[in-house]
């Protein structure tokens, strides 16, 4: 394997963010260092307010840190190393699906046909290939989150970042959704950075988990998942290890 | 049934309007000089149009008011668009804003006899005045409430130049706003232009004056009616337009 392959794709080094408000300076994240492999499903989880969706923001620049390195490990010729997952899918309302998928692919220079097939392809990888003429608010929670997936894969990022991405949806469809996302990325070998503060829905999805806790944010535990693909839900050691990470969480909050 | 019930009961208070239009003067409650009976306005409408009168002064108005809204309603979106998007510009002019807002249209007649003599363009440019500050609040609002997490989406994706931010996510999302500004903007027009032009610029406001300096007042009336004819018209398109472009909406 050569150095560049074998670096993680991701290597974030004493990342600080702060702002200040009303006089007094909020830290959300303190000196974080964090690295990520290629081809990783990297699942943060916390408590709201550690600091992970800000970790997310960062990364794909919507917002600016105040101390330390981001180092993304990718060919400088692909033009989005990264796309978004948002909490609520943010669809693009006076579009139709198949033109929100298409979105970011505007930027790349591509003819329109092209963006056409590319969106198809990825609608139907989503599950919904026959959905592309409908509006936003036709469709249900799930297939809206369904298209913001699909959407963010249309640019074919290096790393997919996801912000509590079915936190919003009923448990049924969130776990078809885990199993969709899960499918995916054993086909496509993306990395995928999730975020949640549903730690089943982590250890399932998880090859490692990294508990962020504490204000500011910092690891307090980072363990990793290994049990193989496709999993059970069920499974003794899924349940197991998800047990051990409440135990750790909660000692942590008593900590602070 | 409820729809046709409203439509009928419509019909009947505009037949009852006629009718009691209609006996005032022929019962001598009003002077039928002073307010010509409905049944007089048909065959006034066919001599003014016979004449050629009707025509020329209708299209003549409408140049006016197409050109006049066209520019005033394309320099409110403009500079609405601008001051919706960038702080430092709103602030810059918000007192210059306090300043001219106020001034109805019409305190502009004198201005623009001055610059544009008694012309066309004189009408253009107090229909577009009238229209602008209609126009450039509604953009302004709509511009300014655009929701933040679609702006983020496409930041997220790459579109950050204000230009990219215009085109992607700003001006299709504050387009319902926009629409609700233009639709008004459709109707103060309407006023502006029989104002524009009754200081003497040639179309429907002038050809009023001249009836009625006459005591033509069937002509007067025909005009009026011509107006809320024509706005009627534009006004239903304008809304079809409307539904076709926010046919995104639920």
């Amino acid at each position: 394997m050569s150095p560049t392959t074998s670096a993680p794709i991701i290597d974030i080094e004493g990342l600080s963010l702060a702002y200040a408000r009303d006089g007094r300076t909020n830290v959300i994240l303190d000196k974080l260092d964090l690295a990520i492999p290629r081809g990783q499903f990297l699942v943060i989880v916390g408590e709201s307010g550690v600091g992970k969706s800000t970790l997310l923001r960062v990364l794909i620049d919507l917002a600016k840190p105040s101390g330390g390195t981001v180092t993304v490990n990718v060919d400088p010729a692909i033009r989005t190393p990264m796309a978004l997952v948002f909490q609520d899918a943010r669809l693009l309302p006076w579009r139709r699906v198949l033109a929100n998928v298409a979105f970011g692919l505007e930027r790349l220079g591509m003819p329109k046909a092209e963006r056409c097939a590319r969106a198809e392809q990825m609608l139907s990888l989503v599950g919904l290939g026959d959905l592309g003429g409908r509006w936003p608010h036709q469709l249900s929670g799930g297939q809206r989150q369904r298209v913001a997936l699909a959407r963010a894969l249309a640019v074919e990022p290096e790393v997919l970042l996801m912000d509590e991405p079915f936190s919003a949806l009923d448990s049924f469809t969130r776990e078809g959704l885990q199993d969709e996302v899960q499918r995916i990325q054993q086909k496509t070998a993306k990395t995928v950075l999730f975020v949640t503060h549903d730690i089943d829905e982590a250890v399932y999805l998880a090859d490692r988990v990294v508990v962020l806790a504490g204000a500011p944010g910092r690891i307090a535990a980072d363990v990793t998942i290994d049990q193989p693909r496709p999993r059970a839900r069920r499974d003794a050691a899924l349940v197991e290890a998800a047990r051990q990470l409440r135990g750790e969480l909660s000692r942590r909050s008593a900590d602070l | 049934m409820i729809r046709l019930r409203a439509t009928g009961l419509a019909l009947v208070g505009l037949v009852a309007f006629l009718i009691v239009w209609e006996a005032a003067p022929r019962l001598d409650l009003v002077n039928p000089a002073f307010l010509p009976p409905p049944s007089t306005i048909p065959a006034a409408l066919l001599k003014e149009i016979a004449s050629g009168a009707w025509l020329v002064a209708v299209i003549e108005s409408l140049s006016h008011y197409v050109i006049g809204l066209c520019v005033g309603a394309g320099a409110g979106m403009a500079l609405g668009i601008v001051a919706g998007m960038f702080r430092s510009f709103e602030n810059l002019t918000a007192w210059v804003v306090r300043l001219l807002r106020p001034i109805p249209g019409l305190a502009w007649v004198p201005f623009a006899i001055i610059w544009f003599g008694v012309e066309p363009r004189a009408a253009v440019f107090i229909i577009a005045i009238g229209v602008f500050w209609i126009v450039f609040f509604a953009t302004q609002g709509a511009v300014r409430s655009v929701d933040r997490d679609l702006i983020e989406v496409a930041q997220a994706f790459g579109f950050r130049s204000p230009l990219a931010r215009l085109a992607k996510i700003v001006l299709p999302a504050a387009t319902p706003g926009i629409l609700v500004g233009l639709r008004t903007a459709l109707g103060q027009a309407w006023m502006a232009v029989v104002a524009a032009e009754i200081f003497g610029v040639p179309g429907i406001g002038s050809r009023m004056m001249q009836a009625s300096s006459l005591l033509s007042t069937d002509i007067v009336v025909v005009y009026m009616l011509t107006m809320a004819a024509l706005y009627g018209l534009f006004d239903t398109a304008f809304v079809a337009l409307q539904g076709w472009l926010l046919r995104w909406r639920p």
